[in-house]
Protein backbone atom coordinates (compact mmCIF):
# COMPACT_ATOMS: atom_id res chain seq x y z
CA UNK A 1 0.00 0.00 0.00
CA UNK A 2 1.38 3.46 -0.70
CA UNK A 3 1.23 5.88 1.38
CA UNK A 4 -1.82 8.03 2.80
CA UNK A 5 -4.06 10.21 0.14
CA UNK A 6 -3.11 8.04 -2.98
CA UNK A 7 -6.01 9.55 -4.64
CA UNK A 8 -5.38 13.24 -3.85
CA UNK A 9 -1.59 12.77 -4.74
CA UNK A 10 -2.67 11.07 -8.46
CA UNK A 11 -5.48 14.03 -8.70
CA UNK A 12 -2.93 16.65 -7.87
CA UNK A 13 -0.50 15.16 -10.78
CA UNK A 14 -3.92 15.00 -13.05
CA UNK A 15 -3.68 18.93 -12.41
CA UNK A 16 -0.02 19.99 -13.09
CA UNK A 17 -0.37 17.93 -16.62
CA UNK A 18 -3.96 20.09 -17.23
CA UNK A 19 -1.48 23.06 -16.64
CA UNK A 20 0.73 22.05 -19.32
CA UNK A 21 -1.08 21.41 -21.72
CA UNK A 22 -2.94 24.73 -21.29
CA UNK A 23 0.63 26.34 -21.42
CA UNK A 24 1.57 24.55 -24.43
CA UNK A 25 -1.38 25.44 -26.62
CA UNK A 26 -1.15 29.24 -25.11
CA UNK A 27 2.34 28.84 -26.24
CA UNK A 28 2.09 27.80 -29.65
CA UNK A 29 -0.78 30.38 -29.93
CA UNK A 30 1.46 33.03 -29.05
CA UNK A 31 4.16 31.51 -31.58
CA UNK A 32 1.38 30.93 -34.28
CA UNK A 33 0.36 34.73 -34.12
CA UNK A 34 4.00 35.82 -34.38
CA UNK A 35 4.59 34.05 -37.56
CA UNK A 36 1.36 35.20 -38.97
CA UNK A 37 2.32 38.99 -38.17
CA UNK A 38 5.70 38.18 -39.67
CA UNK A 39 4.54 36.45 -42.85
CA UNK A 40 1.17 38.70 -43.14
CA UNK A 41 -0.69 35.20 -43.28
CA UNK A 42 -4.61 36.38 -42.61
CA UNK A 43 -5.40 32.45 -42.56
CA UNK A 44 -2.85 31.43 -39.82
CA UNK A 45 -3.96 34.90 -37.46
CA UNK A 46 -7.73 33.58 -38.41
CA UNK A 47 -6.79 29.51 -37.06
CA UNK A 48 -4.95 31.75 -33.96
CA UNK A 49 -8.01 33.50 -33.25
CA UNK A 50 -10.00 30.66 -33.33
CA UNK A 51 -8.07 28.38 -31.15
CA UNK A 52 -9.09 30.80 -28.00
CA UNK A 53 -12.37 29.18 -27.34
CA UNK A 54 -10.08 25.75 -26.57
CA UNK A 55 -7.95 27.72 -23.86
CA UNK A 56 -10.80 29.00 -22.21
CA UNK A 57 -12.58 26.04 -22.27
CA UNK A 58 -8.94 24.68 -20.58
CA UNK A 59 -8.88 27.43 -18.14
CA UNK A 60 -12.39 26.32 -16.71
CA UNK A 61 -12.05 23.00 -17.01
CA UNK A 62 -9.06 24.02 -14.32
CA UNK A 63 -11.10 25.76 -12.27
CA UNK A 64 -13.61 23.29 -11.61
CA UNK A 65 -11.23 20.76 -11.14
CA UNK A 66 -9.79 22.77 -8.32
CA UNK A 67 -12.99 23.49 -6.91
CA UNK A 68 -14.25 20.06 -7.09
CA UNK A 69 -10.14 19.30 -4.97
CA UNK A 70 -11.58 21.40 -2.69
CA UNK A 71 -14.70 20.59 -2.28
CA UNK A 72 -13.89 16.88 -1.78
CA UNK A 73 -10.41 16.21 -0.25
CA UNK A 74 -10.19 18.86 1.46
CA UNK A 75 -6.60 20.78 0.88
CA UNK A 76 -4.55 21.96 3.59
CA UNK A 77 -1.40 24.37 3.69
CA UNK A 78 0.99 23.40 0.69
CA UNK A 79 -1.47 21.86 -1.19
CA UNK A 80 -4.08 24.33 -0.77
CA UNK A 81 -1.95 26.99 -1.73
CA UNK A 82 -1.00 24.87 -4.94
CA UNK A 83 -4.78 24.40 -5.87
CA UNK A 84 -5.58 28.27 -5.39
CA UNK A 85 -2.43 28.66 -7.03
CA UNK A 86 -3.62 26.83 -10.06
CA UNK A 87 -6.53 28.75 -10.67
CA UNK A 88 -4.55 31.80 -11.04
CA UNK A 89 -2.09 30.29 -13.18
CA UNK A 90 -5.01 28.91 -15.31
CA UNK A 91 -6.37 32.87 -15.75
CA UNK A 92 -2.58 34.21 -16.25
CA UNK A 93 -2.07 31.25 -19.08
CA UNK A 94 -5.85 32.34 -20.52
CA UNK A 95 -4.34 36.19 -20.79
CA UNK A 96 -1.51 34.94 -22.64
CA UNK A 97 -3.69 33.59 -24.93
CA UNK A 98 -6.05 36.51 -25.37
CA UNK A 99 -3.13 38.75 -25.70
CA UNK A 100 -2.18 36.40 -28.73
CA UNK A 101 -5.99 36.69 -30.75
CA UNK A 102 -5.15 40.62 -30.04
CA UNK A 103 -1.67 39.87 -31.88
CA UNK A 104 -3.52 38.17 -34.70
CA UNK A 105 -5.91 40.47 -34.80
CA UNK A 106 -3.60 43.22 -35.43
CA UNK A 107 -2.39 40.66 -38.32
CA UNK A 108 -6.14 41.54 -39.66
CA UNK A 109 -5.86 45.02 -39.29
CA UNK A 110 -2.31 45.85 -41.03
CA UNK A 111 -2.10 47.77 -44.57
CA UNK A 112 -1.04 45.32 -47.00
CA UNK A 113 2.33 46.57 -47.86
CA UNK A 114 5.59 45.15 -46.78
CA UNK A 115 6.82 46.36 -43.42
CA UNK A 116 8.81 49.50 -43.91
CA UNK A 117 11.95 47.78 -41.36
CA UNK A 118 12.52 43.94 -41.05
CA UNK A 119 10.97 42.59 -37.79
CA UNK A 120 13.46 41.28 -35.35
CA UNK A 121 13.37 42.75 -32.42
CA UNK A 122 9.16 41.65 -31.95
CA UNK A 123 10.20 37.78 -32.90
CA UNK A 124 13.18 38.14 -30.78
CA UNK A 125 10.63 39.74 -27.90
CA UNK A 126 7.89 36.48 -28.88
CA UNK A 127 10.91 34.11 -28.44
CA UNK A 128 11.72 35.03 -24.80
CA UNK A 129 8.63 35.73 -23.81
CA UNK A 130 7.60 31.91 -25.09
CA UNK A 131 10.92 30.87 -23.26
CA UNK A 132 9.55 32.54 -19.58
CA UNK A 133 6.21 30.87 -20.45
CA UNK A 134 7.55 27.13 -20.52
CA UNK A 135 9.87 27.91 -17.72
CA UNK A 136 7.48 29.03 -15.51
CA UNK A 137 4.86 26.21 -15.94
CA UNK A 138 7.91 23.64 -15.78
CA UNK A 139 8.88 25.42 -12.30
CA UNK A 140 5.44 25.54 -11.20
CA UNK A 141 5.41 21.38 -12.24
CA UNK A 142 8.90 20.71 -10.57
CA UNK A 143 8.95 22.57 -7.53
CA UNK A 144 12.54 24.34 -8.62
CA UNK A 145 12.74 27.55 -7.01
CA UNK A 146 16.10 28.26 -8.83
CA UNK A 147 14.43 28.25 -12.41
CA UNK A 148 11.12 30.21 -11.13
CA UNK A 149 14.34 32.94 -9.65
CA UNK A 150 15.66 33.24 -13.35
CA UNK A 151 11.83 33.37 -15.04
CA UNK A 152 11.21 36.27 -12.82
CA UNK A 153 14.74 38.00 -13.67
CA UNK A 154 13.65 37.74 -17.28
CA UNK A 155 11.18 40.32 -17.33
CA UNK A 156 13.35 42.70 -16.43
CA UNK A 157 14.29 42.13 -19.87
CA UNK A 158 11.36 42.09 -21.80
CA UNK A 159 10.68 45.35 -20.01
CA UNK A 160 14.13 46.61 -21.38
CA UNK A 161 13.24 45.69 -24.39
CA UNK A 162 9.91 47.20 -24.79
CA UNK A 163 11.42 50.45 -23.71
CA UNK A 164 13.62 50.05 -26.64
CA UNK A 165 10.80 49.09 -28.86
CA UNK A 166 8.56 51.80 -28.08
CA UNK A 167 11.77 54.91 -28.14
CA UNK A 168 12.87 53.42 -31.75
CA UNK A 169 9.16 53.31 -33.47
CA UNK A 170 8.22 56.67 -31.68
CA UNK A 171 11.35 57.88 -33.69
CA UNK A 172 10.38 56.18 -36.89
CA UNK A 173 7.29 57.98 -36.94
CA UNK A 174 8.41 60.75 -36.02
CA UNK A 175 11.14 61.19 -38.49
CA UNK A 176 8.66 59.56 -41.38
CA UNK A 177 5.05 59.98 -41.18
CA UNK A 178 4.18 57.58 -43.94
CA UNK A 179 5.28 54.31 -41.53
CA UNK A 180 2.67 55.62 -38.52
CA UNK A 181 -0.06 52.92 -39.76
CA UNK A 182 2.01 50.26 -39.75
CA UNK A 183 4.40 51.31 -36.48
CA UNK A 184 1.60 51.93 -34.40
CA UNK A 185 0.62 48.69 -34.86
CA UNK A 186 3.98 46.81 -33.83
CA UNK A 187 3.60 49.31 -30.73
CA UNK A 188 0.70 47.59 -29.79
CA UNK A 189 2.41 43.77 -30.13
CA UNK A 190 4.98 44.82 -28.29
CA UNK A 191 3.18 46.09 -25.37
CA UNK A 192 0.93 43.07 -25.31
CA UNK A 193 4.17 41.12 -25.47
CA UNK A 194 5.00 43.25 -22.45
CA UNK A 195 2.35 42.48 -20.60
CA UNK A 196 2.28 38.99 -21.75
CA UNK A 197 5.58 38.78 -19.53
CA UNK A 198 3.74 40.35 -16.49
CA UNK A 199 1.64 37.56 -16.73
CA UNK A 200 4.27 35.07 -16.94
CA UNK A 201 5.86 36.64 -13.79
CA UNK A 202 2.69 36.61 -11.78
CA UNK A 203 2.81 32.79 -12.54
CA UNK A 204 6.44 32.75 -11.27
CA UNK A 205 5.23 34.71 -7.72
CA UNK A 206 2.73 32.38 -7.22
CA UNK A 207 5.13 29.75 -7.34
CA UNK A 208 7.28 31.04 -5.29
CA UNK A 209 3.96 31.40 -2.22
CA UNK A 210 3.13 28.44 -2.77
CA UNK A 211 6.74 26.76 -2.23
CA UNK A 212 7.73 28.32 0.55
CA UNK A 213 4.42 30.53 2.20
CA UNK A 214 6.29 33.90 1.47
CA UNK A 215 5.30 36.79 -1.32
CA UNK A 216 8.67 37.21 -2.70
CA UNK A 217 9.31 40.74 -4.61
CA UNK A 218 12.01 40.93 -7.46
CA UNK B 1 -26.62 7.21 -13.46
CA UNK B 2 -23.70 5.60 -14.03
CA UNK B 3 -21.33 4.13 -16.93
CA UNK B 4 -20.20 1.11 -14.77
CA UNK B 5 -22.74 -1.75 -14.84
CA UNK B 6 -25.39 -2.24 -11.91
CA UNK B 7 -24.40 -4.41 -9.00
CA UNK B 8 -27.19 -3.82 -6.26
CA UNK B 9 -30.15 -2.64 -7.52
CA UNK B 10 -33.24 -1.32 -4.88
CA UNK B 11 -36.24 -1.08 -5.68
CA UNK B 12 -39.34 0.91 -3.84
CA UNK B 13 -37.89 -0.66 -0.71
CA UNK B 14 -39.11 -0.24 2.78
CA UNK B 15 -38.41 -0.87 6.02
CA UNK B 16 -40.55 -0.64 9.51
CA UNK B 17 -39.78 -0.67 12.92
CA UNK B 18 -43.13 -2.26 14.30
CA UNK B 19 -45.44 1.18 13.71
CA UNK B 20 -42.07 3.42 12.25
CA UNK B 21 -41.42 3.34 8.93
CA UNK B 22 -37.69 4.34 8.89
CA UNK B 23 -37.02 3.35 4.89
CA UNK B 24 -38.84 5.38 2.22
CA UNK B 25 -39.55 4.14 -1.07
CA UNK B 26 -35.76 3.48 -1.56
CA UNK B 27 -34.88 3.17 -5.19
CA UNK B 28 -31.30 3.24 -6.13
CA UNK B 29 -28.89 1.66 -8.10
CA UNK B 30 -25.22 1.06 -7.09
CA UNK B 31 -22.68 0.94 -9.39
CA UNK B 32 -20.27 -2.14 -9.45
CA UNK B 33 -16.62 -1.57 -8.84
CA UNK B 34 -17.12 2.03 -7.12
CA UNK B 35 -17.14 3.54 -4.10
CA UNK B 36 -20.83 5.23 -2.76
CA UNK B 37 -21.07 6.58 0.70
CA UNK B 38 -24.76 6.89 2.00
CA UNK B 39 -24.41 9.94 4.11
CA UNK B 40 -27.43 11.75 5.97
CA UNK B 41 -27.92 13.61 9.82
CA UNK B 42 -28.20 10.72 12.77
CA UNK B 43 -31.57 9.04 12.06
CA UNK B 44 -31.87 8.90 8.73
CA UNK B 45 -31.70 5.73 8.29
CA UNK B 46 -28.32 5.25 7.11
CA UNK B 47 -26.93 2.57 8.79
CA UNK B 48 -30.61 0.57 8.58
CA UNK B 49 -30.17 0.83 4.71
CA UNK B 50 -26.48 -0.50 4.83
CA UNK B 51 -27.59 -3.43 6.77
CA UNK B 52 -30.54 -4.24 5.32
CA UNK B 53 -27.82 -4.92 1.74
CA UNK B 54 -26.91 -7.83 3.96
CA UNK B 55 -30.30 -8.26 5.69
CA UNK B 56 -28.60 -8.00 8.88
CA UNK B 57 -31.54 -6.30 10.07
CA UNK B 58 -33.35 -10.09 9.93
CA UNK B 59 -32.53 -10.29 13.24
CA UNK B 60 -33.89 -7.34 14.93
CA UNK B 61 -37.56 -7.78 16.26
CA UNK B 62 -40.83 -6.22 14.68
CA UNK B 63 -38.83 -5.44 11.01
CA UNK B 64 -40.88 -5.71 8.13
CA UNK B 65 -39.73 -4.91 4.63
CA UNK B 66 -41.98 -4.29 1.38
CA UNK B 67 -40.17 -3.78 -2.29
CA UNK B 68 -36.41 -5.37 -2.97
CA UNK B 69 -33.24 -5.66 -3.15
CA UNK B 70 -31.61 -7.07 -6.38
CA UNK B 71 -27.50 -8.31 -6.14
CA UNK B 72 -26.76 -9.12 -9.50
CA UNK B 73 -30.30 -9.08 -10.36
CA UNK B 74 -31.17 -11.62 -7.84
CA UNK B 75 -34.26 -10.56 -5.12
CA UNK B 76 -31.95 -10.97 -1.62
CA UNK B 77 -35.27 -11.06 -0.06
CA UNK B 78 -36.32 -13.92 -1.38
CA UNK B 79 -37.13 -16.90 0.92
CA UNK B 80 -34.49 -19.66 -1.05
CA UNK B 81 -31.81 -16.68 -0.23
CA UNK B 82 -28.87 -18.73 2.02
CA UNK B 83 -28.12 -16.11 4.35
CA UNK B 84 -24.26 -17.89 4.59
CA UNK B 85 -24.05 -17.75 0.93
CA UNK B 86 -25.57 -13.76 1.12
CA UNK B 87 -22.93 -12.77 3.49
CA UNK B 88 -19.88 -14.86 1.63
CA UNK B 89 -20.78 -12.47 -1.03
CA UNK B 90 -21.49 -9.73 0.98
CA UNK B 91 -18.72 -8.57 3.20
CA UNK B 92 -19.20 -6.21 6.44
CA UNK B 93 -16.35 -4.02 8.09
CA UNK B 94 -17.47 -2.45 11.17
CA UNK B 95 -17.01 1.11 13.34
CA UNK B 96 -14.54 -0.25 15.95
CA UNK B 97 -12.29 -3.02 14.69
CA UNK B 98 -13.59 -6.49 15.95
CA UNK B 99 -10.18 -8.83 15.62
CA UNK B 100 -11.15 -12.14 16.90
CA UNK B 101 -8.86 -13.27 19.97
CA UNK B 102 -6.94 -15.58 17.65
CA UNK B 103 -3.97 -15.29 15.37
CA UNK B 104 -3.62 -12.64 12.43
CA UNK B 105 -3.76 -16.13 10.25
CA UNK B 106 -6.69 -17.26 11.69
CA UNK B 107 -8.69 -14.19 11.70
CA UNK B 108 -8.20 -14.06 8.49
CA UNK B 109 -8.60 -18.25 7.62
CA UNK B 110 -11.43 -17.85 9.68
CA UNK B 111 -14.27 -17.18 7.06
CA UNK B 112 -13.10 -19.63 4.33
CA UNK B 113 -12.55 -22.59 6.97
CA UNK B 114 -16.42 -22.11 7.64
CA UNK B 115 -16.96 -22.56 3.77
CA UNK B 116 -15.20 -25.44 3.63
CA UNK B 117 -11.06 -25.05 2.92
CA UNK B 118 -9.32 -27.37 5.43
CA UNK B 119 -6.08 -27.36 3.18
CA UNK B 120 -3.37 -25.79 4.71
CA UNK B 121 -1.62 -24.56 1.57
CA UNK B 122 -4.76 -22.98 -0.05
CA UNK B 123 -5.61 -21.32 3.34
CA UNK B 124 -2.17 -19.47 3.36
CA UNK B 125 -2.23 -19.08 0.11
CA UNK B 126 -6.33 -17.03 0.75
CA UNK B 127 -4.44 -15.35 4.05
CA UNK B 128 -1.55 -13.97 2.08
CA UNK B 129 -3.49 -12.82 -1.05
CA UNK B 130 -6.22 -10.80 1.68
CA UNK B 131 -3.68 -9.32 3.46
CA UNK B 132 -1.47 -8.04 0.63
CA UNK B 133 -4.66 -6.71 -0.67
CA UNK B 134 -4.87 -4.77 2.06
CA UNK B 135 -1.46 -3.51 2.31
CA UNK B 136 -0.19 -5.50 5.33
CA UNK B 137 1.77 -8.61 4.31
CA UNK B 138 4.81 -6.92 4.60
CA UNK B 139 4.45 -6.01 8.06
CA UNK B 140 3.06 -9.07 9.40
CA UNK B 141 4.45 -11.90 7.64
CA UNK B 142 6.92 -13.09 10.21
CA UNK B 143 4.63 -12.77 12.53
CA UNK B 144 1.04 -14.46 11.48
CA UNK B 145 0.93 -16.76 14.45
CA UNK B 146 1.01 -13.81 16.67
CA UNK B 147 -1.93 -12.58 18.38
CA UNK B 148 -4.67 -10.07 16.00
CA UNK B 149 -4.78 -8.09 19.25
CA UNK B 150 -1.34 -7.03 19.25
CA UNK B 151 -1.47 -4.81 16.12
CA UNK B 152 -2.06 -0.81 16.52
CA UNK B 153 -6.18 0.11 16.20
CA UNK B 154 -5.67 1.18 12.41
CA UNK B 155 -3.39 -2.26 11.58
CA UNK B 156 -6.76 -4.21 13.02
CA UNK B 157 -9.26 -2.50 10.86
CA UNK B 158 -7.32 -3.31 7.68
CA UNK B 159 -7.25 -6.90 9.09
CA UNK B 160 -10.98 -6.39 9.16
CA UNK B 161 -11.10 -5.70 5.84
CA UNK B 162 -8.58 -8.86 4.89
CA UNK B 163 -11.39 -11.25 6.93
CA UNK B 164 -13.85 -9.70 4.69
CA UNK B 165 -12.35 -9.92 1.60
CA UNK B 166 -11.05 -13.75 2.49
CA UNK B 167 -14.32 -15.39 0.88
CA UNK B 168 -13.84 -13.52 -1.81
CA UNK B 169 -17.48 -11.00 -2.07
CA UNK B 170 -18.85 -9.08 -4.24
CA UNK B 171 -19.29 -6.14 -2.35
CA UNK B 172 -18.05 -4.73 0.99
CA UNK B 173 -19.92 -2.67 3.10
CA UNK B 174 -18.32 -0.62 5.33
CA UNK B 175 -19.80 0.97 8.48
CA UNK B 176 -18.35 4.04 10.25
CA UNK B 177 -15.05 2.17 9.29
CA UNK B 178 -12.97 5.09 10.73
CA UNK B 179 -14.29 6.22 13.10
CA UNK B 180 -12.80 4.76 15.81
CA UNK B 181 -9.05 5.26 13.79
CA UNK B 182 -6.79 8.67 13.70
CA UNK B 183 -6.38 10.66 10.97
CA UNK B 184 -3.47 8.84 9.42
CA UNK B 185 -4.95 5.47 9.43
CA UNK B 186 -8.32 7.03 8.32
CA UNK B 187 -6.40 8.10 5.19
CA UNK B 188 -4.60 5.04 4.40
CA UNK B 189 -7.83 3.46 4.79
CA UNK B 190 -10.01 6.02 2.72
CA UNK B 191 -6.93 4.54 -0.21
CA UNK B 192 -7.68 1.34 0.37
CA UNK B 193 -11.23 1.37 -0.41
CA UNK B 194 -10.53 3.09 -3.33
CA UNK B 195 -7.99 0.57 -4.24
CA UNK B 196 -10.44 -2.10 -3.49
CA UNK B 197 -13.15 -0.70 -5.66
CA UNK B 198 -11.20 -1.93 -8.56
CA UNK B 199 -12.09 -5.75 -7.70
CA UNK B 200 -15.26 -5.50 -5.16
CA UNK B 201 -18.46 -2.78 -5.02
CA UNK B 202 -17.87 -0.94 -2.01
CA UNK B 203 -20.84 0.73 0.17
CA UNK B 204 -19.68 2.97 2.73
CA UNK B 205 -22.48 4.69 5.81
CA UNK B 206 -20.29 7.88 7.54
CA UNK B 207 -21.30 10.70 9.58
CA UNK B 208 -17.89 12.09 8.45
CA UNK B 209 -19.06 14.08 5.35
CA UNK B 210 -15.57 15.04 4.61
CA UNK B 211 -14.73 11.22 4.13
CA UNK B 212 -17.87 10.49 2.01
CA UNK B 213 -16.00 13.46 -0.31
CA UNK B 214 -12.97 12.06 0.08
CA UNK B 215 -13.13 8.70 -0.70
CA UNK B 216 -16.31 8.02 -2.56
CA UNK B 217 -17.31 7.79 -6.53
CA UNK B 218 -21.08 8.52 -5.38
CA UNK B 219 -23.08 9.99 -2.63
CA UNK B 220 -26.56 9.26 -1.97
CA UNK B 221 -28.03 11.81 0.77
CA UNK B 222 -30.58 10.45 2.73
CA UNK B 223 -32.93 12.51 5.03
CA UNK B 224 -35.89 11.14 7.22
CA UNK B 225 -35.84 7.78 5.15
CA UNK B 226 -35.92 9.05 1.63
CA UNK B 227 -32.94 9.59 -0.78
CA UNK B 228 -33.20 13.38 -0.99
CA UNK B 229 -30.18 13.36 -3.80
CA UNK B 230 -28.04 10.64 -5.13
CA UNK B 231 -24.56 11.14 -7.94
CA UNK B 232 -21.53 11.47 -8.74
CA UNK B 233 -19.55 12.73 -5.30
CA UNK B 234 -18.23 15.43 -7.05
CA UNK B 235 -21.53 16.84 -8.37
CA UNK B 236 -23.16 16.88 -5.11
CA UNK B 237 -20.52 18.36 -2.76
CA UNK B 238 -19.78 21.06 -5.71
CA UNK B 239 -23.08 21.99 -7.19
CA UNK B 240 -25.93 19.95 -4.98
CA UNK B 241 -29.10 19.95 -6.71
CA UNK B 242 -31.64 20.12 -4.36
CA UNK B 243 -31.66 23.18 -1.59
CA UNK B 244 -31.67 20.24 1.37
CA UNK B 245 -28.38 18.84 0.17
CA UNK B 246 -26.83 22.18 -0.24
CA UNK B 247 -27.69 22.92 3.60
CA UNK B 248 -26.37 19.40 4.82
CA UNK B 249 -22.96 19.77 2.62
CA UNK B 250 -22.85 23.03 3.71
CA UNK B 251 -23.23 22.58 7.33
CA UNK B 252 -26.40 24.53 7.93
CA UNK B 253 -28.60 21.70 8.97
CA UNK B 254 -27.17 19.02 10.62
Amino acid sequence: MASPRTTFSQELRELDDQILIMGKEAESMLENALIALAEQNLDLAHETINHDDIVDDMRFSIEKKCIELIATQHPKAKDLRRIFAAIAIASDVERVADYSVDIAKIVRRLPDKPFFKPLIDIPKMERAVAKMLREGLEGFVSRDLDLIKKVLLSDDEIDALYEMLHDELVDFMKRDPSTIDQAVQLLFVSRYLERIADHITNIGERVFYVETGQVIKM
Amino acid sequence: MSSKPAKIELNNFNLYYGEHQVLKGISAIIAANSVTAIIGPSGCGKSTLLRSINRMNDLIDGVRITGEILLDGKNIYEPDVDLIWLRARIGMVFQRPVAFPLSIFDNVAAAPRVRGIVNKDHLARIVKKSLQAVGLWSDVQHCLNQSALSLALGDQQKLCIARAIATQPDVLLFDEPCSALDPISTHVIEDLMRALSKRFTIIIVTHNMQQAARASHYTMFLLDGNIVEYGPTRELFTNPKDIRTENYVTGKIG
